[in-house]
């Protein structure tokens, strides 16, 4: 998103888009990883929420789609508007999924109309209301926030002043939508009334890790920075899912909502996919943390082309 | 409302077909191109000879190209599963997910992070520790295939469930028998073996039309690269043919009706069984007239013998009849798309054959000591052309798996119009197959495009270019 943010010419755009090249497609595994272990492990849940957010999932697949190819599509663009259309593309590509995907989740925490068999048939307004679009643009925001933070680790130059000098003008805006969106957590989602304690905590925690960065912003302190807006980035899944628990999906009807129990595989499968996922995920995290040690070096542009 | 169901089913069908097809235009070529520059790479690292080092780099954007493509289009399969065919991925979620996931936690993360590194560390790594990270990338997009398939092979051939008797859906009991299924041990050979060989293929008509233009600097490197491609495309075209008799004895085990079909049989035929060349099919009176026969030929390649005979379709479906009546009921039709199918298993071993010949010929006109092949322009014309042959072939094999399969989803237990999500709507399936059609077409229009200007550019377009304008920066950029 910092590409139209922050960038000022095509080579600074670029740079930025090099700063996440060797990583994007790793870490866009994880959200690949997370749809199969979601039909893994409660495929119910999978196939209600997939086939009732229908329209919505297609768009973010576009937006994936855009956003996968661009890096290399840039890299062929010869012409000034070629490399304009692929960064265009990597733009939208790169607001459409946080966004969507938010979006999502945040109507279905609020009840959605199913039926018996789990197939969901969410309205217009049940999809696009209040809370969910708070709740999509706060996603956008903690995502480039996340971003800017990124940015201001691995670049050096004027990029990295422009990101924190954006950054002062993004947390305040993100603070006043965090307590926004904990409003309309509070008056939409039976969060607040079904778990108070930890609701609350999670909230707070959110806003803490987000004023954690802020200060990491102040300060200069750039690590704290990445790991205040990542953690609370993560806070906000915990909210919703601790929200959500014994339940994956609410229906208007409480009959209909799915249970965990309800969703779940077998318990042998069950098994050998914790099994599986003990040995392979530490082996994963290891390579996945070498593979970003390896680009430590600060790029700058200094409006030169940067080389792959 | 009979036709209104239909409709959703055919789109939501047309739609897997029309993703998978586009998916798998792209997924063999990679896996064949990220194997074969891995090779090229680890020659250089043994014998230094540069050309190859120029060659992994050429062929490598390629194959970088194909991969992102590859990527993206992939994600839509797997989202596909919950979207259009919500009740599949109930019944099936069991030992359907399994497979999946763990494709992405031992696959997907390898090729994606060691990719990332291998593009970007050329200078960094000694050549050998550079090779390492495209033999990973390699390997994972091939484990990636062996999970894909094991979950595919299940769809044809359950192994090691039951069905849970208070939910009606498929339970996992045996995690062994669904790795160790006979037909994922047949399908994977010929699936990874005719994505080799596609690789090989594409090199060698990019290598003919690089030759064709005709610079003095770039011949060494498009004549190697071209003796390289056939070689490769022989040695595999001939391997995926045997792979694919060994995966035929599977299917006249496990999938009869598939078997009769591809070789247009209403009839059992006599004894010993002769091979059909062509014939005209009449699908509705079950019928077939006009054949061009070979004596004995059919019992030889379904037994390997110059006996036996070979169970025709009306008999088979009568079988199945009996078999699955009192589950499915008497109205369904188990003949499977018998023209496809025939048509289908003539074109793509009629183009593994094309290959091996051609690539014969190719590499008989390109021997070291006789400089010949620049001399012949219509045989790399020929070579060029043959770029697109092995895609053909490709989906044509999928054709014959995925329609063979027909009216199951997952053989003898759920049927392809039980799958579909009951949420589905004709609004909505026929709004994502135009905006994926329109996606597909710009991405496969700009791959293609951005491939053929690579091949333009040559293998020496970037080092011209820095020479003319030197920049120290960039260089630095990502080195420690």
């Amino acid at each position: 998103m910092a590409t139209r943010l922050i960038a000022h010419d095509l080579d600074e755009r670029e740079a930025l888009m090099a700063s996440i090249g060797p990583h994007w497609d790793g870490n866009e595994t994880w959200l690949v990883t997370a749809g199969g272990a979601m039909f893994a492990s409660l495929p119910l849940w999978y196939a209600s929420l997939f086939s009732g957010y229908y329209y919505v999932l297609l768009l973010v697949l576009v937006g994936l789609i855009i956003r996968g190819v661009s890096f290399e599509f840039t890299k062929h663009a010869e012409t000034k508007t070629g490399k304009n259309i692929w960064l265009w593309a990597f733009f939208i590509g790169s607001v459409l999924p946080p966004f969507l995907l938010c979006m999502m989740l945040l109507s279905m925490v609020q009840g959605i109309p199913m039926n018996a068999n789990g197939d969901a048939f969410p309205k217009f307004f049940d999809v696009v209301n209040w809370l969910s679009l708070v709740g999509g643009v706060a996603g956008v925001l903690l995502s480039l926030v996340h971003g800017l933070n990124f940015i201001r680790l691995r670049l050096d130059g004027p990029l990295r002043d422009r990101a924190h000098a954006l950054n002062k003008i993004v947390y305040p805006i993100l603070f006043a939508g965090e307590v926004v969106f904990a409003i309309l957590v509070f008056f939409q989602t039976d969060f607040f009334t079904k778990r108070f304690a930890s609701s609350l905590i999670i909230t707070v925690l959110i806003v803490l890790f987000s004023l954690l960065g802020y200060y990491g912003v102040l300060k200069n302190h750039e690590g704290w920075s990445f790991a205040g807006s990542g953690l609370s980035l993560s806070m906000v899944i915990v909210l919703l899912f601790n929200g959500l628990f014994p339940r994956v999906m609410i229906a208007t009807n409480p009959a209909h909502s799915i249970l965990i129990k309800t969703a779940a595989n077998s318990h042998y499968t069950l098994t050998i996919m914790t099994i599986v996922a003990c040995v392979l995920v530490p082996i994963i995290a290891i390579y996945f943390i070498w593979s970003y040690t390896l680009f430590t070096k600060r790029i700058n542009p200094k409006g030169n082309t940067v080389k792959y | 409302m009979l036709s209104v169901g239909l409709s959703i089913v055919s789109l939501a069908r047309f739609q897997f077909a029309m993703t998978t097809v586009f998916h798998f235009f792209f997924v063999p070529f990679s896996i064949g191109m990220g194997f074969l520059v891995a090779i090229m790479e680890t020659i250089y690292a043994v014998k230094k000879d540069k050309v190859y080092l120029d060659m992994a780099k050429f062929w490598g954007k390629i194959f970088l190209l194909s991969f992102a493509v590859g990527i993206v289009t992939g994600i839509i399969q797997e989202f596909q599963f919950g979207m259009n065919w919500s009740e599949y991925s109930r019944f099936m979620g069991d030992v359907f997910g399994a497979p999946l996931a763990i494709e992405a936690l031992l696959a997907f993360f390898i090729e994606s992070v060691f990719i990332g590194i291998w593009m970007f560390t050329w200078d960094r790594f000694k050549p050998g520790v550079h090779a390492f990270m495209i033999w990973m990338t390699s390997i994972g997009t091939m484990l990636s295939a062996i999970w894909i398939l094991a979950a595919n092979s299940f769809m044809q051939h359950p192994t090691g469930f039951k069905i849970n008797n208070t939910t009606g859906r498929i339970q996992l009991t045996d995690f062994g028998a669904v790795i160790t299924n006979p037909q994922l041990w047949k399908v994977f050979p010929h699936v990874i073996l005719a994505a080799f060989m596609t690789a090989a293929v594409v090199i060698t008509g990019m290598s003919a039309w690089g030759l064709l233009r005709k610079k003095k600097d770039e011949n060494h490197f498009f004549k190697k690269s071209l003796r390289f491609g056939l070689w490769a495309s022989l040695i595999f075209a001939i391997l995926s043919a045997g792979a694919g008799d060994l995966q035929t004895q599977q299917i006249i085990k496990d999938q009869p009706m598939k078997f009769a079909a591809t070789e247009g049989i209403y009839n059992t035929t006599k004894d010993p069984a002769p091979w059909t060349v062509v014939e005209s099919i009449d699908a509705k009176n079950h019928k077939s007239s006009n054949a061009v026969e070979i004596p004995k030929v059919l019992s030889i390649l379904a037994y390997h013998k110059t006996s036996g005979s070979v169970k025709g379709m009306n008999e088979i479906n009568k079988e199945l009849h009996a078999k699955y009546d009192k589950q499915f009921g008497k109205d369904m039709d188990y003949y499977v798309p018998p023209k496809t199918l025939f048509w289908s298993f003539r074109v793509m071993t009629g183009i593994d054959a094309l290959i091996m010949l051609v690539s014969l010929v190719g590499l008989i006109f390109s021997r070291k000591n006789k400089d010949t092949i620049e001399n012949h322009k219509w045989m790399l014309v020929v070579l060029g052309i043959c770029i697109w042959v092995p895609f053909i072939g490709n989906s044509a094999g999928w054709f014959i798996t995925e329609f063979g399969r027909y009216p199951w989803i997952v053989y003898g237990l759920f049927t392809i119009a039980q799958a579909v999500s009951p949420t589905s709507t004709v609004a909505s399936l026929l709004f994502s197959n135009i905006l994926y059609f329109l996606l597909f077409t710009l991405l496969g229009g700009v791959m293609v495009w951005y491939s053929r200007r690579t091949l333009h550019h040559g293998p020496y377009f970037e080092e011209k270019d820095s020479i003319q304008n030197v920049d120290p920066f960039a260089k630095e950029a990502f080195e420690k």
